[in-house]
C-alpha cells in the first residue's frame, strides 16, 4: 500500500468525522461523503499491489474481489448521500434552518429539572 | 433448499417492484400479504427441514462453490428468527391497515416494507460478512424512509439523527469488513474463524471491537444507545412497533454470530460491563419519561442488556438462554407497542398528563397491555421469566454473580416502570372525556385490535410451550459453542 493512499485514507476520515460533528445538515452531508469515500478507498487498498485486469488465462492478475466490494459500496454511499440531501431539502422548506434541534421530550424533562431546582430551596436558604 | 432459502429474499424483492408499478392501494396490500406469506411459508420449511434433519441448510447463488457464491447460511439460529420476523411483519401489516393513518397510506409504503422485510431475512441468512453489510444497508434504507414517510417536523429531526448514526454504523461495519478481507483474505463466515485464529491477538482485537462498534450502534447498547429514544417515538406506532421488534435485534444476532463463530470468547468481560450497564442506564432512563412510547422505547435498551448479558458468559447454556429470549422478546416488545398504538389511535397521545383510566373503558385491552407488560419485567409464569431465569442460572454457573444481581435489580426497576405506565394510562379517572354512546376500545379497531391479540396469545404460547421450545433453543446453543459444523455445513470437512 502506497504511502499516497494512506494520507489519502486519514485525510478523509479526519474532515469527514470533523464535519459530521457539526449541527449544519449541509456540512454533515459532506462528512458523511468524505466518510464513505474514505472507506472505500481502504478497500480499494485492501486489493494489494496493481496488477493486470482479472480475466482469466492471464498471469500477474490483481484481486478481484475488493473491486466487486468496493463497487456496492460507492452505489450504496451514493444512495445514503441522496437521501441525506432530500433530508436536509426537507428541514430547509419546513423551518428555513439548515441546523439540528435538540429533541423535543429530552427538553421537556430538562426544564422540568431546572424547575425542581429553581422550587426547592436550597440547604442555605433554609438555614438563613 | 437452494431455492427455499433464497426465496424469502428474493420474493419481497420482486414483490416491491411490482408494488411500486401497480400502486393501487388495494392491489399493493394484497401484494404485500401475498408475498409475506409465501416468504413465511419458506422460513416455515427451512425451519422445519433445519429441526427434524438437524444438519445446518446451505445455499450457494448462482452456481458457484462455496467460498466464491454468495451463501445463504441456515442454522436453527437464523431458521427461527427467520419464521419469527416473516411471522412479525405480516402481523404488523395487518396492524398498519388497520391504524388508517397516513403513511401506510402513501403508495411508497408497501414497497418500502417490502423492501425491510428482504433485508432483514438476508441478515439472518446472510454468509459472509459484506452481504451482511448488503442487507444491513438495504434494511436501515427502508428503515430511513419508513421512519420519514410523513415528513413532519419532529420526524424530519429526528430522523436525521438517525440517518446520520447509523450511516457511521455502517462506516464502521464496511471498515471492519474491508480490514477483516485485508487481514485474513476472506469475508466468508466460514473461511474466517480458522484465519482469524491465525492472526496476531492484536489485530484480533481491533477487528473484533470495530465489529462490535458497528453491531454496537445498531443493537443499541450502552454507550452507543442514544439514539434510539430519540428516534423511535417520532414515527408512527406500526413502524416503531417493526422497529423495537426486530431491528435491534438484528444488531444482536450479528453480535451472537460474531462473537461465537468469528471471535470465540473475545471480549466477553467487556461485554458484560456493556450488558450490565444497558440494563441499568436503559430502564433509568425509562424511569424518567411520562410518556409511554418513550418509556417503551428505553426498554428495548434496557432489554438488549439481557442479550449482551447472555453473549458475554458464552456457555452453551447462556446462548440457549440467550436465543430463548430473543425468541420471547420480539413479540412482546412489539405487542407493548401495538397497545400504545391503539391508545394512540384512540384519545390522540399516551403522555401521562393527558390520559388516564382506561382500564374502565376496557378492559381488555387493560389485559393486553398487561400480559406483556409482566412478560417483559420477568414476572412468571410468562415468557420473559423462562428466559430471564435461564440466563440467571447460566451466569450462576458460570460464576458471574454481579451481572446476575445486575440482571436482578434490573427487572425490578422494569417493573417500576411498566407500573407506572400502568397508573399512568390505565388507571384512576376516565380521561379524556369519552363522546357519550361511545362504549369500549377494541371494538372501534377491530382490526388493530386483532393483530395485537395475535401477538399476545403468541407470547402466551411461547410461555405454554416453553419445554419443546426451549429444547430447540438449547440445541441451537450447542450448534453456535461449536463453530466447526457451521464451517463444515459450508466448505466441506
Amino acid at each position: 500500500m502506497s504511502l499516497a493512499m494512506v494520507v489519502l485514507i486519514a485525510v478523509l476520515f479526519g474532515t469527514g468525522t470533523y464535519l459530521l460533528l457539526h449541527r449544519t445538515l449541509t456540512r454533515m452531508v459532506l462528512g458523511v461523503g468524505m466518510l464513505a469515500n474514505g472507506v472505500n478507498v481502504v478497500i480499494v487498498a485492501t486489493s494489494g499491489p496493481p496488477g493486470e485486469a482479472p480475466i482469466v488465462g492471464r498471469e500477474g492478475t490483481t484481486d478481484s474481489v475488493p473491486q466487486a466490494l468496493v463497487l456496492t459500496a460507492i452505489v450504496i454511499g451514493f444512495a445514503v448521500t441522496a437521501f441525506l440531501l432530500a433530508l436536509a431539502w426537507r428541514n430547509w422548506t419546513i423551518d428555513g434552518n439548515d441546523a439540528v434541534e435538540d429533541d423535543v421530550e429530552d427538553r421537556r424533562v430538562a426544564r422540568a429539572d431546572e424547575r425542581r431546582v429553581v422550587d426547592v430551596p436550597s440547604a442555605e436558604d433554609v438555614e438563613l | 433448499m437452494n431455492a427455499l432459502l433464497a426465496l424469502p429474499l428474493v420474493l419481497p424483492l420482486l414483490g416491491a417492484a411490482l408494488s411500486m408499478i401497480v400502486r393501487a392501494r388495494a392491489a399493493q396490500r394484497t401484494i404485500s400479504f401475498t408475498v409475506l406469506a409465501a416468504s413465511l411459508g419458506c422460513a416455515i420449511g427451512v425451519l422445519a427441514h433445519v429441526a427434524s434433519t438437524g444438519e445446518i441448510a446451505v445455499s450457494s447463488l448462482g452456481g458457484w462453490p462455496a467460498p466464491v457464491a454468495i451463501t445463504l447460511v441456515g442454522d436453527r439460529l437464523s431458521a427461527m428468527m427467520l419464521v419469527i420476523a416473516i411471522g412479525l411483519l405480516c402481523v404488523v401489516l395487518a396492524f398498519a391497515i388497520g391504524q388508517r393513518a397516513s403513511d401506510e397510506r402513501s403508495p411508497y409504503y408497501h414497497p418500502v416494507y417490502l423492501v425491510l422485510s428482504a433485508g432483514i431475512a438476508q441478515a439472518f441468512l446472510a454468509g459472509d460478512l459484506f452481504n451482511l453489510f448488503v442487507a444491513f444497508e438495504l434494511l436501515l434504507m427502508s428503515s430511513y424512509v419508513l421512519l420519514t414517510l410523513e415528513g413532519t417536523d419532529a420526524q424530519i429531526r429526528s430522523g436525521t439523527t438517525y440517518v446520520v448514526l447509523n450511516v457511521v454504523e455502517s462506516t464502521v461495519l464496511l471498515t471492519a469488513v474491508g480490514l477483516v478481507f485485508a487481514a485474513t483474505g476472506t469475508v466468508s463466515m466460514a473461511e474466517l474463524p480458522a484465519r482469524l485464529a491465525e492472526l496476531p491477538d492484536g489485530v484480533r482485537t481491533g477487528l473484533n471491537l470495530l465489529l462490535l462498534v458497528s453491531f454496537g450502534i445498531k443493537a443499541a447498547v450502552f454507550p452507543l444507545f442514544f439514539w434510539l429514544p430519540d428516534a423511535y417515538p417520532t414515527a408512527p406506532s406500526s413502524v416503531t412497533a417493526v422497529f423495537a421488534g426486530l431491528l435491534t435485534k438484528v444488531g444482536i444476532y450479528a453480535m451472537i454470530r460474531t462473537e461465537t463463530l468469528l471471535f470465540p470468547g473475545g471480549e466477553s468481560t467487556l461485554l458484560l460491563w456493556i450488558a450490565g450497564f444497558t440494563m441499568i442506564i436503559g430502564v433509568l432512563g425509562a424511569m424518567s419519561h411520562v410518556e409511554m412510547k418513550r418509556i417503551l422505547s428505553f426498554h428495548i435498551v434496557s432489554q438488549i442488556g439481557y442479550m449482551v448479558m447472555g453473549v458475554a458468559i458464552g456457555t452453551e447454556a447462556a446462548l440457549a438462554a440467550t436465543v430463548f429470549f430473543l425468541l420471547h422478546q420480539i413479540p412482546v416488545k412489539t405487542a407493548l407497542f401495538l397497545v400504545q398504538g391503539i391508545v394512540e389511535r384512540e384519545t390522540g397521545t399516551t403522555a401521562f398528563d393527558d390520559v388516564g383510566g382506561l382500564a374502565r373503558r376496557s378492559g381488555v385491552l387493560a389485559a393486553l397491555f398487561l400480559i406483556p407488560a409482566l412478560s417483559l419485567a420477568g414476572l412468571p409464569p410468562f415468557s420473559g421469566f423462562l428466559g430471564k431465569y435461564g440466563l440467571v442460572r447460566a451466569g450462576f454457573e458460570d460464576g458471574r454473580y454481579v451481572i446476575v444481581a445486575v440482571a436482578l435489580a434490573g427487572s425490578l426497576l422494569t417493573l417500576v416502570s411498566m407500573t407506572k405506565i400502568w397508573i399512568g394510562v390505565f388507571w384512576g379517572e376516565v380521561y379524556p372525556e369519552v363522546p357519550a354512546g361511545r362504549v369500549g376500545i377494541l371494538r372501534h379497531h377491530r382490526l388493530m385490535s386483532g393483530a395485537t391479540v395475535v401477538l399476545v396469545l403468541a407470547t402466551l404460547a411461547i410461555a405454554a410451550l416453553a419445554g419443546p421450545l426451549f429444547d430447540y433453543c438449547r440445541a441451537a446453543g450447542e450448534q453456535l459453542v461449536d463453530a466447526s459444523t457451521y464451517v463444515r455445513a459450508v466448505v466441506g470437512p
